[in-house]
């Protein structure tokens, strides 16, 4: 099943990027001493250069677990590596991107940009990446703006170009586009594809989308909150077209999508309408 | 929008070169001048000698004339011209008001409310000791005691900021000691330092870091915390994110206390200029007030205001610089 989805792929072949979840448990001290567990007991592997989603409703863990791999928190138990190395800290080489672009507003959208290989102290040698990855986003020309003269879907390219020039080996997305207008949202989802193909890198990606999850992903990881843990995953074995996405017509996209839907809608012991979509 | 009007706009501007709003200070000027020289000197006004309003009338008419003559050619200055001339026109007519009610008709007691010509004789007078002494000596001092406020302000600000040992150690002492009035520290200061000139920097100097301080702290303390998350995937260090992230982001909040300092040290500057620092524009408005010289009070007080205004300028254009990522924090 997942050779299958990786031959599917356009990505070319990476060798790294490859990330592994051993019976990874989370669990956070609330302020009146509670405890709460975000995750539990969780098993996964993702391949490198392969693009996941992990889809599901609120409080099910998955920004938890992105959270986990950019190393902004640490694992309560179990092991997370990437490529064999156990993460125990944030590091360049995973990159992440919030539902908000999170710009830094006292720099221009080229300082922005720039700022990763300045923090990295390697601005002077790879300088010319920064005009490469403002391109390859679709922000030629807006090199001297300020993250406030920018609109939605323009602040996230910047973001999304921000992350990518440390050219890291997983890019995590916390809903990179949930905030966008509807054809700001496609438009944005093939640019994404892009510049997957075009560097290789694993993205992990969480999304409250399943067309979005259908179209853009390898595999879905289907989850579920109390407890939180992942439902199913699932292939996407439909081929991409130009654009890198999937036929949003295609029967067996409507099929996936129906049976990501039911798995959402049933798989939870408490069911909430807001996610019945 | 109609052809015509498209095609208008372009000729008025060409053709409209000479804008008429620029006259309004030369207009004022002459109903000024003209009021001086016909109307008579009441019988009992001081030194009825002094000319120097009229060679001051004469001077900005001269400007006034030269800036009008030039605002044909610059567009920008003619538009800012035109813009503040009823202003500047107004302000003149009320100088010659001011002109009337003091020289010609003595309507107030005049060892209180000087003529106009009074006032500007004493920049003939003394303008070395007013300009260069006073002014100078105000000038360093103030300098000395906001950059060592200011310093010691942003050092504290960032620790107490950044750190939650500093935060928990010194923040209690800074809500303490800070809200004391600066006039407050002055008995202190002269037991403290061994020179006055050393208390009147740190009369200065305290009020300075107390609002440096409290204004770095908060600026840092609201820094959002996703900036520090995507700063650190992107590979910072918590030293780097200090510097470039929390700095940065308090760096408005930091501009905002170094006004509200630089405000309220003009008044510091007056309090610590009496202490035995017998020189400065503070000192001088009150060695005048003593010795019932009121023309020497406000040539002082029109000093002050200038070099006030000069300060808080320069401050603000550096601000600008700095934050021009956001425009007007603070409108000035």
């Amino acid at each position: 099943m997942v050779s299958a989805a990786i031959g599917g792929t356009l990505a070319p072949a990476a060798r790294t990027g490859a990330v592994e979840a051993r019976d990874v448990s989370k669990r956070f001290i609330q302020p009146d001493g509670g405890e709460v567990t975000a995750l539990s007991s969780l098993n996964l592997t993702i391949l490198p250069g392969e693009f996941v989603s992990l889809i599901g409703p609120s409080g099910c863990g998955k920004s938890t677990f992105l959270r986990l791999v950019a190393g902004l928190i640490s694992v309560t138990a179990g092991t997370l590596a990437l490529d064999g190395a156990p993460i125990n800290s944030t590091g360049a080489d995973r990159g992440l991107v919030f539902q908000d672009p999170t710009l830094f507003p006292w720099l221009s959208v080229r300082g922005n940009v720039a700022y990763g290989l300045k923090i990295r102290g390697v601005y002077k040698e790879k300088r010319g990446e920064i005009q490469r990855y403002i391109d390859l986003v679709g922000l030629t020309g807006f090199e001297k703006s300020y993250p406030h003269q920018l609109s939605g879907g323009m602040a996230q390219r910047a973001s999304l170009a921000r992350a990518l020039v440390n050219e890291p080996k997983v890019l995590l997305l916390d809903e990179p586009l949930g905030a966008l207008d509807a054809f700001t949202r496609m438009s944005m989802q093939d640019e994404i594809l892009r510049v997957w193909r075009e560097r290789g890198t694993t993205m992990i990606m969480v999304t409250h989308d399943v067309d979005e999850a259908i179209y853009m992903s390898d595999r879905v990881f289907v989850m579920t909150p109390r407890p939180a843990k992942i439902e199913r995953v699932i292939a996407v074995e439909i081929g991409r077209d130009d654009n890198l996405g999937r036929s949003r017509d295609d029967p067996d996209f409507l099929r996936l999508r129906a049976e990501i839907l039911r798995i959402l809608q049933f798989a939870g012991k408490k069911r909430q309408p807001e996610y019945f979509l | 929008m109609t052809n015509a009007a498209i095609q208008s706009r372009p000729t008025r501007r060409r053709y409209s070169r000479f804008d008429p709003r620029v006259m309004w200070p030369l207009a004022a000027i002459t109903l000024a001048f003209l009021a001086e020289v016909i109307l008579p000197g009441h019988e009992k006004l001081r030194n009825p000698d002094y000319t120097e309003f009229r060679w001051l009338l004469g001077i900005l008419a001269g400007l006034f004339a030269a800036l009008a003559w030039a605002s044909v050619y610059l567009r920008g200055l003619r538009e800012t011209l035109a813009r503040r001339g009823l202003f500047i026109g107004v302000l003149i007519t009320l100088l010659g008001f001011v002109n009337i009610a003091t020289a010609k008709l003595l309507l107030l007691p005049q060892i209180y409310f000087p003529s106009v010509s009074r006032v500007l004789h004493v920049y003939r007078e003394e303008y070395r000791l007013l300009f260069v002494d006073c002014l100078g000596g105000s000038f360093v001092l103030l300098c000395q005691g906001v950059g060592t406020g200011a310093l010691a302000g942003l050092l504290m600000g960032v620790l107490v900021g950044w750190s939650e040992r500093w935060h928990f150690w010194v923040n209690p002492l800074v809500r303490v000691l800070g809200p004391i009035p600066t006039s407050t520290w002055i008995p202190l200061a002269l037991v403290a330092f061994s020179t006055p000139r050393a208390a009147a920097v740190f009369v200065i100097a305290f009020g300075v870091w107390f609002q440096i301080t409290v204004l770095t702290a908060s600026g840092i303390q609201n820094v959002k915390k996703s900036y520090y998350e995507v700063s650190s995937t992107l590979g910072a260090s918590g030293i780097q994110n200090l510097f470039h992230i929390a700095i940065p982001d308090a760096l408005p909040s930091i501009f905002l206390g170094l006004f509200n300092a630089t405000c309220s040290s003009f008044a510091a500057l007056v309090v610590a200029e009496m202490l035995g620092v017998k020189s400065g524009v503070g000192w001088y408005i009150n060695w005048q007030k003593e010795m019932l010289s009121y023309p020497g009070v406000y040539a002082g007080l029109i000093v002050i205001a200038g070099f006030c205004y000069v300060f808080i300028t320069v401050q603000f254009k550096l601000r600008d610089r700095l934050l021009r990522w956001q425009k007007g924090v603070i409108k000035w």
